[in-house]
């Protein structure tokens, strides 16, 4: 089966983030962008079923600036067979991005497509779902474990209370929890050679989906600073101000 | 005006959340209405209906229900939509899990997380794990909306909303539950608990968190809770672990213990009254926001706090 993923370009998630003075959103100049982490496992999933003689081609799919070509080329270095770029520098929105997705699914007719359960800039968690939503199929979020069966794929969920496992009918979305795998980092061959595999370049417009924002940032703040910092010297001394504090 | 809280439950308890979510949808404005999907349930409509404020619960029970997948759920608040500006659910996990379908099927961006409500357009949530907040007006006709639970206050319990039985949607069979494996604990539930007590890598095994960790959280009363990296090794079960991708808790006291303090630890529980770290890297960044930090090896200090409490 064909397996399509789709991956971020975000803010690495090493980058201490800063508010701009002026409130318009985050100071994103000159700092490390890489792909979205749970894109990488989403990327590394794909890659197994490959290994495992269950997927049999992967695309890579990015909605982004120009530049996200290298984290296709991540992608495609990890093992992705193609890449499709839609290029825009717009913040494309995750209704838009679902609503890109679906015509790029159903061009490309994959049985499963793996997104990442969030995005570590906008916190939205809800592509996948929207995706799985616009297409009017099953969907396993924030996987552990991904296991065809037959004609199904079950799917093991980290979920509040502990763990789910859900029967799904395919085609279908997988989102990827942290658990799922542990990526893999491309070898310096498997770069050189992503460097020579397809990459398409689109633009959004071709799609013929409305992509314009439904929500307008009207300022980004920081958040409230904690007055923290203080030691104490022993465990009595930390006893006594829990009670003098009346939290214990 | 008219606003839909969807309940969180597992059938037999609705969850301490739904209150919270309630007074987020009475910001808004308007009828309040919850709604409670499952099976077998009638008792989580009965205790939603004791939520102050509020103007009716609808019930709908069916088999498809039970374990409120993604799907079938979806299905039955779109065929609810239409009598509400608004539809409301607690970002737990079912709530992240259905309610972006919901959106998607009525064509409006879902608004994530939101920990404050300005007006009925305009919402504050957190983004990039918390480091930045931003203020965001919907020009969506109806607002599909999941509620941080910490950010709002427990809406009172004096009510009595008369339950109406609503119709199941049918199920569009595209998926079937499979088992369920549930953490079994004696503690207080993570994200409701007065007192959090988390473990970090340092910790290096259940056995030390049996031995260091869970005899402290039973002297408090406390639910126990751990980072990322004490989860991915297997140390405790996924659903203890507390930040930026997992569960937001904001405690009266967090005990970080052996935690270094990475942001999307942080994101977690920095909204917490009283925070306490104990670690023996007097530079873990945990330390910047803890109110009390203690240097020191976790080895030695948690049996003398046991003993001290
Ligand atoms: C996409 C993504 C999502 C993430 N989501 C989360 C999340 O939701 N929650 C989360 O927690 N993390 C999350 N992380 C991981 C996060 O970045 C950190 O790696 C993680 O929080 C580190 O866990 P830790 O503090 O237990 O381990 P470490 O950073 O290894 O810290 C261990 C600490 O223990 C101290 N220590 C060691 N021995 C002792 C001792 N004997 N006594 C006292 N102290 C001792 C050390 O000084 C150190 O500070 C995420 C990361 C990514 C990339
Ligand atoms: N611009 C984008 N390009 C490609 N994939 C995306 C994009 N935005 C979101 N996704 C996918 O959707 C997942 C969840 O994102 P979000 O809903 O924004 O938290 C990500 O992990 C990606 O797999």
């Amino acid at each position: 089966m064909k397996v399509l993923v789709p991956v971020k370009r975000v803010i690495d998630y090493n980058v201490k983030v800063r508010v701009k003075s002026d409130q318009t959103g985050v100071d994103l100049a000159n700092v490390k962008m890489s792909m979205n982490p749970f894109d990488e496992i989403a990327v590394e999933e794909a890659v197994r079923l490959k290994e495992a003689g269950i997927a049999s081609e992967i695309v890579a799919v990015s909605i982004g600036p120009e530049k996200a070509q290298d984290q296709l080329r991540q992608a495609l270095a990890m093992g992705a067979d193609r890449a499709i770029l839609i290029k825009t520098d717009e913040t494309v929105e995750p209704l838009a991005v679902a609503k890109l997705l679906k015509a790029v699914a159903e061009e490309e007719k994959p049985q499963l497509v793996i997104c990442g359960k969030q995005a570590i800039d906008d916190d939205c968690n809800q592509t996948g779902q929207m995706l799985a939503a616009l297409l009017g199929w099953a969907q396993g979020t924030f996987a552990s474990k991904v296991e065809k069966d037959g004609d199904k794929l079950n799917v093991t969920r980290e979920i509040d209370g502990g763990l789910q496992t859900v029967s799904l009918a395919l085609p279908a979305v997988v989102t990827t929890d942290l658990r799922l795998n542990e990526p893999r980092y491309a070898s310096l061959p498997n770069i050189m050679k992503a460097k020579k595999k397809p990459l398409d370049v689109k633009e959004p417009s071709t799609f013929g989906v409305d992509i314009a924002p439904r929500l307008k940032v009207l300022k980004v703040t920081e958040p409230p600073k904690r007055q923290g910092g203080a030691k104490v010297a022993s465990v009595a001394e930390l006893v006594g101000k829990l009670k003098e504090a009346g939290v214990i | 005006m008219a606003v839909l809280v969807i309940a969180d439950h597992n059938n037999e308890t609705l969850s301490d959340a739904t209150g919270k979510t309630v007074s987020a949808a009475q910001k808004i404005g308007g009828d309040v209405d919850i709604l409670v999907a499952g099976a077998g349930c009638r008792s989580v409509a009965e205790a939603a209906a004791k939520i102050s404020g509020v103007r009716k619960v609808l019930l709908v029970e069916a088999p498809h229900y039970e374990h409120r997948l993604a799907e079938p759920f979806a299905a039955l608040i779109v065929s609810l939509a239409d009598g509400y500006d608004a539809l409301l659910k607690t970002a737990t996990t079912t709530g992240k899990n259905v309610m972006p379908r919901v959106a998607a099927l009525l064509d409006v961006m879902q608004i994530s997380e939101i920990i404050d409500v300005v007006s009925p357009d305009t919402f504050v949530r957190p983004i990039y794990a918390g480091n930045a907040i931003e203020t965001v007006q919907s020009s969506d006709k109806k607002k599909v909306i999941t509620v941080r639970a910490t950010a709002f206050k427990a809406a009172g319990e004096d009510g009595a909303a008369p339950i109406e039985e609503a119709p199941a949607a049918s199920d569009p069979g595209l998926s079937s539950f499979v088992k369920e494996e549930l953490t079994k604990s004696e503690r207080p539930e993570l994200t409701a608990a007065k007192i959090v007590i988390s473990g970090g890598r340092a910790l290096g095994s259940y056995e030390n968190f049996e031995k260091y960790i869970f005899p402290v959280a039973d002297k408090l009363g406390a639910a126990v809770g751990a980072s990322r990296a004490a989860v991915d090794a297997g140390y405790v079960p996924n659903d203890y672990q507390v930040g930026q991708t997992g569960k937001v808790v904001a405690p009266e006291l967090y005990i970080a213990v052996g935690i270094s303090g990475a942001i999307q630890h942080l994101a977690g529980m920095k909204d917490s009254k009283v925070i306490v770290a104990i670690n023996k890297d007097e530079e873990a960044p945990i330390f910047q926001i803890a109110d009390y930090g203690l240097v020191g090896d976790l080895f030695k200090i948690m049996p003398e706090l046991e003993a001290a409490l």
